[in-house]
């Protein structure tokens, strides 16, 4: 079975693994990295959304063999230490959870945009596909707009 | 339900009481008062509700806990499983309310199935089963706590004050609850009263507090059932039949076990299990499973066959008057999967005398006995974790991934970790029954004669929900539980003349369910749609006309609050259009107006949306607008996009992909509450808003294209 060497969330890690394991499974299976979420396993409902590289991706549809020698970050490396992420506090400001589960993959997705996008329209805003069966999307796109004014 | 030799309902009630234990601990006990013939019931406080709270002898001798600790931590274990709908965030409200703690000094732990009084969640009956014990718990507490700092100061009791979680004395000396709390529990007599405060001084119900599991789900620290790390528990899933309740003829295993990371291949009544050392591997293998399934009970049945027996199951109208006019409705919903965004998961390790089970149960005394069936086990060697539930509406009342858990952990001696994949729940998960509805409201001249609701639903398949448990089939003769569920909970709040209201069930075997709102999310959104319809009739205002045939005061001022608060009757581009719907339930009344833009009928967009409650007292109001919110997306997403195909015996839709439920793009941009003063009552409100908006959102498309829709969901 081949070796992958990569860095989630700023530590360096050597998984072994088949090359076309999702990343998914291999942070939640094989690295106990929980905070990325199994919703779909087919890149639909976003619940996974984490970054390689800086960049938004689903870990759910992207093979491990894709990541070697990549920055993974997940929703555990998001905030610096006890300091949260600006979106993740805007997120609590706005009491924006309701079951969470979507949330992880939802902040992530923010984080992304906001990086390509620091500004962004109600269009804008409308193009995050993540699915959040609770419907919390009102505060999502309150909590986007704070980030975005600071 | 149970009830007493003389027929009535016996009345609801907690004593509360000291516990002996080393710092702070305070009891609640259920105990069941039968009120002698010809008494009223007590007033104030909640009514007791016997529809939606079931109360059995096995509830009695189990207590409610509060303790405090010694580093100022306030504990109360939760019969409420919290799936999003934020209920232990609501329960700390009302414990740091009484108790003059902070919310954040409070950790609502789920409770294990342990029979707690209600511990349950279902019917929207959670705030109003802990309204009293939880306030009652925390006054207790709170005189303890001041007459062990009185005794400590030597100062008489009544001059103390409490404030975050801490006494105070007019001298200026504090004490935190901690540092009192190994004091307070030797306290059997308290100095000051144990009652809860009047509503006249409550600070911290009423006023909005963020869920207190906020930062771990932010943060990513939250575990759901998804996230247990049992040590060796094997991820699992499940080769399921092609079509509904299919079933395992024979399967060769020969690949699939050559497979990487495969453990243990296991058939189970449900389908051939496969474990493995990750899930991937273990999805991997089970789709490369060489199964011959056995047929299912609905293979010949498609959309077209369920349509044809549900309106088979709808009798005639009855022939209206002479002289007189009528509106008609025909209404059809397709089933909905309750897709939470957490599949079905649970963790399960069964021993020889022993099964550990860590799942997100909202009945979690029913998975323990449903897991000690299927392994022969005692109950009270079952053992039932509760986690956090990645959302249910309804979905977590019924333990299938428990049972299965059990059944592969048993048969491999090896503690699983078994999960229903987003195919599995889409497929083969429970729906909202598919449902027909033809109405009609007679009038003759300006009097208003008769309202007829003639509905047919595919049965609920009710399983291990507390729903079954609550209605007696045989009550007031109706011919299945889910007729008798329609009759008792479906009330059309208009003054429509003599009505006629039915459901006929249809004994298709789907695997349905309740979900959110049950009956109300498709019928009385159905109504409402009949109410709008006489009005364009009638040439009235819909809002108006709902003013003036509403049978309460109460149900008036909620319309009346959502015409001036929400800009009813703005004029609107072509194309656009105002809608509104109101519905009551679970002791609450709402309405709803949307405004939406059906420029192109299949793709609108709902851009507004304005929910005025009257929840009776609002606990929490952050949490409140929460449940609203969602209940428009659910009312948003039923109405317009969302639904299940059935062709062959099976599911047509297997992942968010091609099941539509609302995103972000069909969210409104603009979303109000209003609730309306608190009464003294409390009622529920996770499902509340859930009709009304489906009703406006339906109202609104209708107004918007000119077209009056009725088969939902509309475009799928």
């Amino acid at each position: 079975m081949p070796t992958y060497k990569l860095s989630v969330n700023g530590k360096s890690v050597t998984v072994e693994a088949p090359g076309d394991m999702p990343l998914l499974w291999v942070l939640r299976d094989k690295l106990g990295i929980t905070g990325p979420k199994y919703g779909c396993g087919v890149g639909a409902c976003r619940a996974c959304t984490s970054h390689l590289n800086g960049d938004e991706i689903q870990p759910c549809v992207v093979p491990i063999s894709a990541c070697a020698n990549k920055r993974v970050t997940t929703i555990e490396g998001l905030a610096n230490g006890d300091t949260l992420h600006p979106v993740q506090q805007a997120w609590l400001d706005e009491d924006v959870p309701q079951c969470g589960y979507c949330q992880p993959g939802q902040i992530m997705a923010t984080v992304a945009l906001l990086k390509r996008n620091p500004k962004p329209s109600d269009a804008a805003i409308d193009a995050i596909e993540n699915v959040c069966r609770c419907g919390t999307y009102c505060r999502i796109r309150s909590a986007i707009k704070k980030v975005a004014a600071q | 339900m149970t009830t007493s030799a003389t027929g009535r309902l016996p009345r609801r009630r907690f004593i509360t009481f000291l516990v002996a234990a080393p710092t702070l601990t305070v009891a609640a006990r259920l105990v069941l008062d039968t009120p002698p013939a010809g008494a009223a019931p007590k007033s104030g406080g909640p009514k007791p509700d016997p529809a939606t709270e079931p109360t059995t002898e096995s509830d009695l001798g189990t207590t409610y806990v509060l303790r405090v600790r010694s580093d100022n931590r306030v504990i109360f274990e939760s019969p409420k499983a919290d799936v999003g709908q934020g209920i232990s965030t609501a329960i700390a409200v009302l414990l740091a309310e009484d108790l003059d703690a902070r919310p954040a000094d409070i950790d609502v732990t789920l409770s294990d199935a342990e029979g707690l009084p209600g511990q349950s969640v279902g019917g929207s009956a959670s705030i109003r089963g802990m309204w009293q014990p939880a306030r009652d718990l925390a006054a207790q507490a709170r005189a303890r706590l001041i007459t062990a700092a009185a005794e400590r100061w030597s100062v008489p009791a009544n001059t103390l004050w409490t404030q975050d979680s801490t006494v105070f004395a007019p001298d200026g000396r504090s004490a935190t609850y901690g540092s009192l709390a190994a004091d307070a529990a030797r306290v059997s007599s308290p100095a000051v009263s144990t009652q809860p405060k009047p509503a006249t001084q409550h600070a911290v119900i009423g006023t909005p507090t963020a869920q207190l599991e906020g930062r771990d789900i932010i943060t990513g620290k939250t575990i759901y059932a998804m996230d247990i790390g049992l040590p060796g528990a094997l991820p699992t899933v499940v080769a399921r039949p092609p079509t509904i309740k299919g079933t395992v003829a024979s399967f060769d295993d020969t690949t699939a076990r050559a497979m990487s990371g495969v453990v243990a291949v296991t058939p189970i009544p449900t389908g051939v299990a496969v474990s493995a050392g990750t899930f991937w591997e273990a999805m991997r293998t089970a789709e490369a499973l060489h199964v011959s399934w056995g047929a299912g009970p609905v293979d010949a049945v498609s959309d077209a066959k369920v349509n044809e027996r549900l309106d088979q199951a709808i009798p005639p109208f009855a022939d209206p008057p002479v002289l007189s006019n009528y509106v008609d409705g025909k209404f059809e919903f397709a089933f909905v999967n309750h897709a939470p965004m957490e599949t079905v998961c649970t963790a399960a390790d069964v021993r020889a005398g022993t099964a550990e089970i860590w799942c997100s149960s909202k009945v979690p005394n029913g998975a323990r006995t449903a897991v000690a069936e299927v392994t022969g086990l005692a109950e009270a060697a079952v053992t039932v974790h509760v986690t956090r539930g990645g959302g249910s509406f309804g979905r977590r009342l019924y333990p299938e991934a428990e049972v299965e858990a059990a059944q592969v952990s048993q048969a491999i001696g090896k503690p699983v970790k078994l999960m229903w994949t987003r195919a599995d729940e889409m497929r083969h998960g429970r729906m909202r029954p598919a449902s027909h509805h033809r109405m009609r409201i007679v009038y003759l001249a300006n009097e208003l004669v008769s309202f007829e609701n003639l509905s047919s639903a595919v049965q609920l398949d009710l399983g291990l929900s507390p729903v079954k448990d609550m209605i007696d089939p045989g009550y007031g003769g109706y011919p299945t539980i889910g007729a008798a569920f329609f009759a008792l909970t479906q009330v059309t709040p208009y003054n429509l003349g003599v009505e006629t209201k039915l459901l006929n069930e249809v004994p298709l075997d789907f695997p349905t369910a309740t979900w959110r709102s049950v009956y109300s999310g498709h019928n009385r959104a159905a109504e409402e749609i009949m109410v709008d319809a006489l009005a364009k009739k009638l040439g009235r205002d819909p809002l108006g006309l709902r003013m003036e045939l509403a049978k309460t005061a109460a149900a008036k001022a909620v319309l009346q609050k959502l015409a001036t608060a929400a800009g009813w009757g703005r004029t609107m581009p072509a194309g656009w259009a105002q809608g509104i719907a109101y519905h009551e339930e679970y002791n609450s009344k709402a309405g709803c107006l949307v405004e939406i833009n059906a420029t192109n009928p299949q793709a609108p967009r709902v851009t507004k949306a304005v929910v005025v409650a009257d929840v009776g007292t609002p606990v929490n109001p952050s949490g409140l607008k929460a449940q609203f919110m969602g209940s428009v997306m659910d009312g948003i997403s039923t109405i317009l996009s969302a639904g299940n195909h059935i062709s062959g015996g099976a599911v047509v839709e297997k992942s968010f992909a091609d099941f539509r439920w609302a995103r972000q793009t069909d969210a409104p941009l603009q979303f109000d509450v209003h609730l309306m003063p608190p009464d003294g009552g409390i009622g529920g409100a996770g499902e509340l808003v859930v009709p009304a908006a489906a009703g406006a959102v339906a109202n609104a498309y209708a107004s918007a294209t000119g077209k009056q829709a009725w088969r939902f969901p509309i475009n799928s």
